[in-house]
């Protein structure tokens, strides 16, 4: 048994996710490589090499891999397949657009968001939106699995893997071509790997309150910063701080929700979290079921409060 | 410029959905039925992309049972202009999904596909991806902005930290996030009308796909309940809590 982990990186360094993908990578049984697909990415390589249990690291660079563009990655992939009997990938935004595309080239159904691992194959994994957990069992000869990575504890350092460095595999000028991106650079904690969460809804009424409000709160706490559905979609927040179904799952400590009812949707992007502070107005609020510790109070004077009692 | 819109009949967005006693699948049973809300978008966008003349046909199909005509209708209420269904109560999984609609790629030639980013269902977010593998054609998902010209797309995605924006050539497979566009409400008229457009009724054998899945549902559960705790009074009580928590 081997397994091919596709790692999580911004070319520059490694992702948080990668140990955590590892980490189920491992429950499999069997080698594990770790394959870094972008550009000058020879640190987050060096990086992943350090990690515990991994055999070797495999590095592929183009300009289409540093975008993580799907066509290039999918070829790559691919042609390391025969050597693997898995291949686990980050259920992130590139892992979730890359994933499918190999599973298909391969003929093999995709294990979608698996937050366990039972055997080599069979998995858990939650569907609608996590209101109900499916324990499927896989025949495919190979398995392509995506990793809801906030369902694993990352493993430690230690190792000393070497570092291969590999051709990547298609064609140049394929037919999907990078023209730009926009990424905020943010001193803050990645949100979905973040200790404590800071969340704001669509109460917040405007995206100036939501930076007056929200984002002290989370700085104050080292905290990363998220929103519901209708905040982002209201435009008071940033779509990548979107927690929920169709946004990012995230499990933190503590995750503080302000100004947001609770709709299923969103519950489901966060009810795993350790401990969950609601401040609500409308005590029937949903939000307050799954909460540990509620405030009923109009967050324009429990936030201000919450941050002197902080210090 | 022919399009095609997969559309998928779901539970509705709004019902909380129940897992059965004996553990092998959810309650469907007198739940309310809808398309899912992706898809609604995709179709959005396909209509707007024939009403600024872009696009020439729009093709909306589905794969389920009988009763997944309704949600073509919608489609067709939309603006779509015929539908097909795929008949089948089977649960087709995503391989199997997209292995239906190469087939029907290949009879109808879109130049352009557009479809939900996931479904709402089985949350899988794989048959876009899974398509546009099969076919060979470049892949744009999580769209949140599109703009189509003769024989390239312009799209931005939404991804982790921001947004990434792509030109992909046609034929290509484009998946729609929340973002993309606000769905429309079918008029009364359209609703009438679309009852006169055509749905051609298909099987999975009819494309010479087997929909056995190689994935076995070994059984669906209750996720753990969480219950809920106490409220407090003020911030400096809640300060106190959550410090003992040991989560400040």
């Amino acid at each position: 048994m081997a397994v091919l982990v596709i790692a999580d990186h911004t070319n520059a360094a490694l992702g948080e996710a990668t140990a955590k993908v590892l980490a189920a990578a491992s429950k499999l049984g069997g080698d594990v490589d770790i394959l870094v697909a972008g550009q000058g990415a020879k640190a987050a390589a060096d990086a992943a090499a350090k990690l515990a249990g991994v055999r070797k690291v495999l590095l592929a660079e183009s300009d289409a891999l540093g975008h993580q563009l799907a066509e290039a990655v999918t070829d790559t992939v691919v042609a390391l397949a025969s050597g693997y009997d898995a291949i686990v990938i980050p259920a992130t935004s590139a892992g979730k657009n890359f994933a499918p595309r190999i599973a298909a080239k391969l003929d093999v159904n995709q294990i979608t968001d698996v937050i366990e691992v039972v055997s080599a194959d069979t998995f858990v994994r939650p569907i609608y939106a996590g209101n109900a957990l499916e324990t499927v069992q896989s025949s495919d000869a190979k398995k392509v699995i995506t990793v809801r990575t906030t369902a694993f504890k990352a493993g430690g350092e230690g190792g000393s893997a070497s570092v291969e460095t590999i051709a990547p595999a298609g064609a140049a000028g394929r037919e999907a071509a990078f023209v730009s991106e926009e990424v905020v650079k943010s001193d803050r904690p990645e949100l979905v790997g973040a200790k404590i969460v800071v969340s704001g809804g669509r109460a917040m009424g405007s995206a100036d309150e939501f930076h007056k409000v929200i984002e002290p709160l989370a700085d104050k706490l080292g905290a990363a910063v998220g929103a519901s559905r209708a905040a982002v979609d209201a435009g008071y927040a940033p779509n990548d701080y979107q927690v929920g179904q169709t946004g990012k799952v995230v499990a933190p400590d503590l995750y503080i929700a302000v100004g947001i009812s609770g709709a299923i949707q969103h519950l489901a992007g966060m009810k795993d979290s350790k401990v969950i502070v609601a401040i609500n107005k409308d005590a029937d609020a949903p939000i307050f079921q799954v909460a540990d510790y509620g405030i009923v109070g109009d967050y324009k004077t429990v936030v201000p409060e919450l941050m002197s009692a902080l210090g | 410029m022919k399009v095609l819109v997969p559309v998928k009949r779901v539970i509705d967005y709004n019902v909380k959905v129940r897992v059965k006693p004996d553990q092998t699948g959810v309650d469907l049973a007198n739940v309310k039925m809808s398309m899912n809300p992706f898809d609604e978008i995709a179709t959005e966008e396909a209509v707007r992309l024939k009403e600024k003349g872009v696009a020439t046909e729009v093709i909306a199909v589905s794969i389920g049972p009988a009763q997944a005509q309704e949600t073509i209708r919608t489609a067709l209420a939309m603006g779509a202009d015929r539908g097909i269904l795929i008949q089948t109560d089977v649960d087709v999984d995503p391989l199997n999904v997209a292995k239906l609609l190469k087939a029907v790629i290949a009879e109808e030639s879109p130049n352009l596909v557009v479809m939900g980013k996931q479904a709402i269902d089985g949350d899988n977010n794989a048959v876009g991806q899974m398509l546009a593998a099969l076919l060979d054609w470049p892949q744009a998902t999580f769209a949140s902005k599109v703009e189509v010209s003769a024989d390239k797309a312009s799209v931005t995605r939404e991804i982790d930290g921001g947004l990434q924006t792509l030109e992909v050539s046609l034929p290509a497979v484009i998946t729609a996030d929340l973002r993309l566009n606000e769905p429309r409400y079918a008029s009364l008229p359209n609703i009438m009308k679309a009852k006169k457009k055509e749905i051609a009724m298909k099987t999975p054998a009819d494309y010479g796909v087997d929909v056995a899945s190689k994935l076995k549902v070994l059984k669906v559960t209750e996720p753990p309940k969480r219950s809920a705790g106490i409220k407090v009074e003020n911030a400096a009580e809640l300060v106190t809590k959550l410090k003992s928590e040991g989560v400040l």
